[in-house]
């Protein structure tokens, strides 16, 4: 519309505004010289002291293999209890209180009764708290996938004799997988929120309990340091989720191309 | 491909179920429904709780935890912090939408702004807020600041983000439209861009409406900020069990309240729109 030179300064913009916030940042936390706000130059330093690798094994891998451990097996349970339901009418009806009350609980209001419930205060209890999280999101959204389900095409396949688990395994599955996935891109930013409170809360490792340390000693540097890190880890997470589920949904996309909408 | 809902990835609302369209006049059946599956989850939690499979002190019975929850109620302590919590959210909520949507409608209507804030945007908006806790509590300390701070932050990027997306996808022939009837540009802007937005602002703010109560709990339980989450820490600290299921189920009772709350809202204000309309039909 309006030329090259346009499309160069929104170029030129995108790449000077992210650098401009760090210098104006780095700047006035020199003058400012508040324990509480370090500059960005002292935050990496930080960062890199810490996790670039001292830390790495001991707190940054416990916490990502909760998330990771806590967001498969939530997603696993989501769409096995999602499909059944999103098939069947009566145990919706019967099922949806109980999902609506647990979904609209804030999580935090539950880590003491996991503690006491798992007795534990290590991986036991930090993967299943994530997983429970996480299945509400995969969940509602394979019984909105499963219900949004073409009739004809189950109607076909019953029509030839397929058998149920073929018809769940073959069709069902398929074809509710889009909405599937966008659950559980949402799971997994939850998994590291919850991560974060729930180490945060009581535990021996991971990358909240190293922010719970840094705040009862009252270190600001390593604090900044683990906040810099959630925030890469979530976004990284978050990425990866994206560039997996383009793969997956290639097929999808192909074939929401090939049809008219 | 992507739906509105999906786009955001700090809620973990999927969007409503549109309700139960199959339902229709059997409006009864639906309630007796509901009071069965109630019941049934009552009666299990007291037979489990009986079975010995986890010791009581553990887990208190049905009818122990529905005595405390009653006795709560007649406190006038209870609905203090029940309210305060109420008040940390609203607060929280109205702060990041009186932010979130001006600041969205210019980035979703300058391609350059948009560019320009893209990756600061981006990497602010997956991380979780819940990390900033400590930082909050040394600086600001347990108080109410804080903890709207800590909700509002939260709240914030969702709807900036379902602002920005709403703004962007207003339909270009509607524009083309008014500007071709010569309709000044602030009138587009108010009377096209801005309801054609509605809906996705909207998204955002139950997404949002759900991350900032649980921020606003999650600081009064980790800083001591006055609310639900400082009666919980203090149940925990002394090993009050039966209180500390009860308010654990009274948190929840406060997180369907706000949800039902903005579910009925959110269709109230888009009765015109067709995603609402349909469903009546």
């Amino acid at each position: 519309m309006r030329g090259r030179g346009y499309e160069t300064v929104k170029v030129a913009a995108e790449i000077a505004v992210p650098i401009a916030i760090v210098v104006i940042w780095e700047l006035w936390a020199r003058s400012a010289d508040s324990q509480f706000w370090p500059p960005p130059s002292k935050i990496l330093q930080e960062f890199n002291d810490l996790w670039v690798f001292e830390q790495f094994r001991s707190d940054v891998v416990p916490s990502l293999m909760r998330i990771l451990l806590g967001f498969g097996i939530g997603s696993a349970i989501g769409v096995a209890i999602g499909v059944p339901l999103g098939m069947s009418l009566w145990a919706r009806k019967f099922a949806m209180p109980h999902i609506e009350y647990w979904r609209a609980m804030p999580p935090p209001a539950l880590l003491p009764i996991s503690v006491l419930l798992l007795h534990s205060i290590g991986n036991l209890q930090k993967v299943s708290f994530i997983a429970f999280f996480c299945i509400f999101p995969v969940l509602l959204n394979t019984i909105d996938g499963v219900r949004g389900l073409d009739p004809t095409l189950v109607d076909t396949a019953r029509a030839y004799g397929i058998p149920a688990h073929e018809r769940i395994r073959r069709i069902v599955l398929p074809a509710a997988f889009p909405q599937i996935s966008a659950g559980m891109r949402i799971s997994l930013s939850l998994a590291v929120i919850i991560m974060v409170v729930a180490e945060y809360f009581s535990s021996t490792s991971g990358v909240g309990y190293v922010l719970l340390i840094s705040k009862n000693t009252f270190q600001l540097g390593p604090m900044w340091a683990a906040i810099l890190l959630i925030g890469v880890i979530g976004y990284v997470l978050n990425l990866a989720y994206l560039l997996a589920e383009r793969r997956m949904l290639a097929w999808h996309r192909g074939w929401r191309a090939a049809t008219p909408q | 491909m992507a739906s509105a809902t999906q786009e955001t990835a700090a809620g973990h609302l999927p969007g409503p179920e549109p309700a139960a369209p199959e339902a229709g006049g059997r409006r009864l059946s639906g309630i007796l429904v509901f009071v069965l599956s109630f019941a049934f989850a009552m009666a299990f939690w007291q037979v489990f709780s009986a079975s010995g499979v986890v010791r009581e002190q553990d887990l208190p019975s049905m009818t122990a935890t529905m005595g405390e929850l009653w006795g709560l109620v007649q406190t006038g302590s209870f609905w203090a912090a029940f309210l305060q919590t109420a008040r940390g959210w609203a607060i929280g909520l109205g702060l990041a939408t009186l932010l979130a949507v001006p600041i969205g409608f210019v980035l979703g209507l300058s391609d350059l702004a948009g560019r320009a804030f893209r990756v600061p945007v981006e990497f602010l908006r997956p991380i979780p807020s819940a990390a900033l806790i400590p930082l909050l509590f040394l600086t600001l300390g347990p108080t109410l600041e804080s903890e709207v701070f800590l909700a509002a932050f939260g709240a914030f990027w969702p709807i900036l983000v379902q602002t920005m997306y709403g703004v962007r996808d207003v339909d270009p022939v509607a524009i083309d439209t008014a500007r071709s009837f010569g309709v000044p540009t602030r009138e587009r802007l108010w009377r096209i861009t801005l309801p054609s937005a509605v809906p996705y602002i909207a998204t955002g703010m139950r997404i949002a409406s759900a991350v900032a109560l649980i921020l606003a709990f999650t600081a009064e339980l980790f800083m001591g900020t006055p609310g639900l989450g400082k009666l919980l820490n203090y149940a925990q600290s002394y090993g009050l069990t039966t209180q500390l299921y009860a308010l654990a189920l009274a948190t929840g009772v406060l997180g369907v309240c706000t949800h039902v709350l903005f579910t009925a809202a959110e269709r109230r204000a888009l009765r015109w729109h067709p995603s609402q309309r349909g469903e009546a039909a």
